[in-house]
């Protein structure tokens, strides 16, 4: 396989989805190259979810700029995206006179920030808008532009969305040596050589190997481990804002917070880890969620819990996004060491890369053919009886319901598996459909997912996975 | 009458009701075929009660599938129902017949149950492939004919998850342990025999999977003892390898319908509060099988599926509408729950109810008791929370009852 572009952007999370959509918007050749079976598949999978308003961040920073920036893009994003975006704001909680303190001091750097919307609440009315928050809170700050986004949705539309305007996304692609020759990149992968004048290094907890290979060492990650609980939808309404405690040195606390479907979301944690790949839950990582979860509302209860689950934060060990020309070579573009609030700048980043890159490669024609908007897929839950109905008469796949606990239709799932860059395994159609999603957790319906998919994908059984690579689900026949 | 789930209750219950003289009654199931889960349980041991000799899982379906075919009862497979509203009717889709609305005089639920799943357990560690119900895996082995696994460990020894020891074991996996949390078996007890013993598969008691290892596929599972409290005995964590984890640790009945209809839920059973008929707070709404209760015995289910049969018809056909007094006998010691809830005891007949004891007793006693007297005190080898136990409240001692009586069923050790 010999395959050659003008820009490769290396790694499918929602940063290099995001990137490789808005360069597609260029008259010019992209690939976005991931490693996995699916797009999304690390931090990108396993974190909070939010879309901060940027009050946080140390000024002048690009952390700052960006997640500002990126906030506000955000809605028009999932607009064109078809994603669902919540705007339900935050707050963040102080306890004692001290916590206060540092409310004011986050109010200040609001203003610095150019944050709009952000003040701080006495006690009656943060109760007043949030009546299960615990009683011990004395104040609160506001920030009216903050929201909720599903991370890996956003990444799934984005991807689908240039696809459908000329993107090429390959998977199980994983860049494993890169050189330089030419005034041309040559990237070693474990699927073939692919050519690139540029190169946009999006690869997340990798993105300091992928820089050592053009002998770039400027690139210091730290991987950061967050564990999470996500609560049953019988609770979901138990805050409406995301709850935040007073920010310390590992990053914004414990938060608790409504997700777009409805459930509830208690974490993260903090952890620093020696290795890159390692998302396995520790026992006193999700008791500590659970605890201090409590503290912001007492109500909050495990007992309530589908599922637990971690993920890994790409630390920049500088403190901020490290988005910039390689020092090595100004056609490698970083895009790396993006923590939160990653995802609230995440539309910010990709416009900020295309800047970048249209300082080195010079004037690039826009298209006039890109269309933004991705089609929203099927909902069959949200429809109703009459759009049901003829839906199910358009396409009779749509009157079988594979997923019980979430009403997920054969029909959507077929739809998820051929969509562009669409599912392959287990785990890319409950991101897409959100079967498997609900109280049993795939017990009726995993089964029923792997045989369409070996269906679709016209291979045996025992081919499909759970999410790629080593995860086989299903060994040889029986006797 | 629509009868929802055409798995053994739903069968049986249809089928009564025709015998009662209910005319229009069709089957709503979501599966392609009638059966329900015992189309997956092809070891034998299930009618050894209700036909007197031992059949598999298959074969019992279709007793009930035969004598239904030689009916006119309407049957819909690949038929799903999306809700019910208050004047019974239902919505149901399928492929073949898109949306369907249909109004019934009675329902029956007849929904059956799911297993727990491992996110309820928040086990801690990493979320490879190779972890799933036991129910899963029989699936995949029974009528898929791919083994899920080659070297296994159980977590749980609810019934499932005995059978698939065995049935694992007999298909090549090494299985290498079934854990127990709680200091005796959820099963029944010839299945540890049969499933374990026979096969040398270690039972560990009072033991669980603390951790589980393996980034793509599972590797192993980290055991451990836990004391009284269910909490980790330190010092006693092992890793087993395996690349297999089945959990088998509880059903929970499927009521999400039930809901909806705002029916009053038992906290213990998760199934909807019945009485003697097994029909619900829900006038017309009658309830059978695991959506009602989790039981050990398909048997079992056949004999409650024809109560609601029966009780649906009576309501259908206006017989039985007399006054209705009802009492609500009371769990004693060691009794966790009793189905039915409430007995009219203007409706003279023989009631049975059902229950399950809160732990292990041997040489105990059976005490049904009516207003302080003692009515029957049977004998019992062994008690076991795995086995459904009954006690029989005879027609006459019901019609000897008032509004005020109190019937009381305990343990007596």
């Amino acid at each position: 396989m010999d395959m050659s572009y003008d820009v490769a952007v290396i790694g499918a999370g929602v940063v290099g989805a995001l990137v490789a959509r808005e360069l597609t918007k260029l008259n010019i050749r992209v690939a976005l190259l991931e490693k996995r079976n699916d797009v999304a598949m690390g931090a990108t999978k396993a974190n909070s979810a939010i879309v901060h308003g940027g009050f946080d961040a140390k000024p002048g920073t690009l952390k700052a700029k960006l997640n500002v920036e990126g906030t506000a893009l955000m809605p028009l994003v999932c607009n064109e995206l078809n994603v669902p975006f919540g705007n339900n704001g935050s707050l963040v909680l102080g306890f004692d006179e001290e916590d206060m303190e540092t409310l004011r001091s986050l109010l200040a750097r609001a203003a610095e920030n150019n944050v709009p919307g952000v003040r701080i609440i006495d006690r009656e009315e943060l109760l007043e808008m949030e009546p299960n928050i615990a009683k011990e809170a004395v104040g609160a700050l506001v920030s009216a532009t903050a929201g909720i986004v599903c991370p890996y949705e956003l990444t799934i539309a984005a991807v689908e969305n240039a696809v459908e305007n000329g993107l090429s996304f390959i998977r199980n692609c994983e860049v494993q040596g890169i050189d330089f020759a030419d005034s041309e990149f040559v990237l070693h992968t474990t699927l073939g050589d692919i050519r690139s004048q540029f190169v946009v290094n999006a690869a997340g907890a990798y993105a300091g190997d992928i820089a050592r290979m053009i002998g770039d060492e400027s690139v210091r990650i730290q991987p950061r481990l967050g564990e999470y609980y996500l609560l049953d939808r019988a609770v979901g309404l138990t805050v409406t804002h995301t709850v935040f405690q007073c920010p310390g040195k590992m990053g914004k606390g414990i938060l608790v917070s409504p997700t777009v479907d409805g459930n509830l979301l208690i974490g993260p944690t903090a952890l620093d880890m020696e290795e890159f790949d390692n998302v396995a839950t520790t026992a006193e990582g999700l008791e500590k969620v659970k605890i201090l979860a409590t503290k912001s509302v007492p109500s909050v209860s495990a007992k309530n819990a589908i599922t637990s689950f971690a993920g890994l934060r790409a630390h920049p060990l500088n403190d901020d996004f490290i988005i910039d020309y390689s020092p090595v070579n100004r056609r490698f573009i970083h895009a790396a060491g993006i923590e939160s609030p990653g995802l609230s700048a995440s539309p910010a980043i990709a416009k900020y890369v295309r800047s970048l890159l249209l300082g080195i490669a010079g004037d690039l024609q826009s298209r006039n053919d890109f269309d933004p908007v991705r089609r929203k897929p099927v909902r069959f839950r949200a429809l109703n009886d009459k759009q049901r109905e003829e839906l199910i008469a358009q396409n009779r796949a749509y009157g079988r319901i594979v997923c019980r606990c979430e009403m997920i239709t054969e029909g959507e799932i077929v739809d998820a598996i051929h969509a562009p860059a669409g599912a392959r395994d287990v785990d890319g159609v409950k991101r897409r459909t959100r079967a498997g999603m609900g109280r049993c957790q795939g017990g009726f319906c995993g089964s029923k997912v792997v045989e369409i998919l070996a269906r679709e994908l016209n291979v045996p059984l025992n081919e499909i996975t759970k999410f790629g690579g080593g995860s086989d689900i299903l060994y040889d026949k029986t006797k | 009458m629509v009868v929802i789930g055409g798995g053994p209750a739903g069968l049986a219950a249809a089928l009564r009701a025709r015998d009662c003289g209910v005319k229009r009654i069709v089957v709503l199931e979501r599966a392609d075929t009638l059966g329900g889960i015992l189309e997956q349980c092809i070891h034998t041991g299930f009618g050894l009660h209700y036909f007197g000799e031992e059949l598999s899982g298959p074969e019992y379906a279709h007793r009930f599938i035969e004598l239904l075919q030689k009916t006119d009862i309407t049957v819909m497979t690949d038929t799903m129902v999306i809700g019910i509203d208050k004047n019974r009717v239902v919505t149901a889709v399928s492929p073949e017949h898109g949306l369907m609305k249909i109004e019934a005089k009675a329902v029956v639920l007849a929904m059956g149950c799911r297993e727990r799943p491992r996110g309820a357990l928040a086990i801690a560690g990493s979320r490879p492939a190779g972890i799933m119900t036991a129910g899963t895996a029989q699936k995949y082995v029974n009528l898929d004919g791919y083994m899920p696994g080659k070297k296994v460990v159980i977590l749980g020894s609810g019934d499932i998850g005995l059978i698939m020891a065995r049935r694992m074991t007999l298909e090549g996996a090494e299985v290498k342990m079934v854990c127990e949390l709680m200091p005796f078996s959820g099963g029944l007890t010839r299945n540890i025999v049969q499933c374990l013993d026979d096969f040398n598969i270690p039972l560990r008691l009072s033991c669980t999977v603390i951790k589980t290892h393996g980034r793509e596929r599972l590797e192993g599972v980290t055991v451990a003892n836990v004391n009284e409290r269910f909490e980790v005995v330190p010092g006693t964590e092992e890793f087993v390898e395996c690349d297999t984890l089945l959990l088998s640790v509880g059903l929970i009945p499927e009521n999400e319908l039930t809901k909806e209809l705002g029916i009053a839920l038992d906290s213990v059973t998760g199934g909807p509060i019945v009485d003697e008929m097994r029909q619900t707070e829900f006038e017309g709404v009658f309830a059978c099988g695991n959506v009602l209760q989790v039981h050990d015995l398909v048997d079992y289910v056949t004999l409650e599926a024809q109560l609601a049969g029966e009780g649906a018809a009576n309501y259908i056909l206006g017989n039985n509408q007399a006054e209705k007094v009802y009492v609500r006998p009371e769990c004693g010691l060691g009794v966790r729950y009793l189905v039915p809830q409430k007995i009219n005891i203007k409706n003279h007949r023989d009631v049975k109810l059902y229950f399950r004891v809160n732990a292990i007793y041997k040489n105990a006693r059976v005490v049904l008791e009516v207003d302080g007297t003692v009515i029957s005190n049977k004998r019992k080898v062994k008690l076991a929370p795995g086995e459904m136990e009954d006690v029989l409240l005879k027609a006459e001692v019901l019609a000897a009852m008032r509004e005020d009586s109190r019937v009381l069923v305990r343990v007596d050790v």
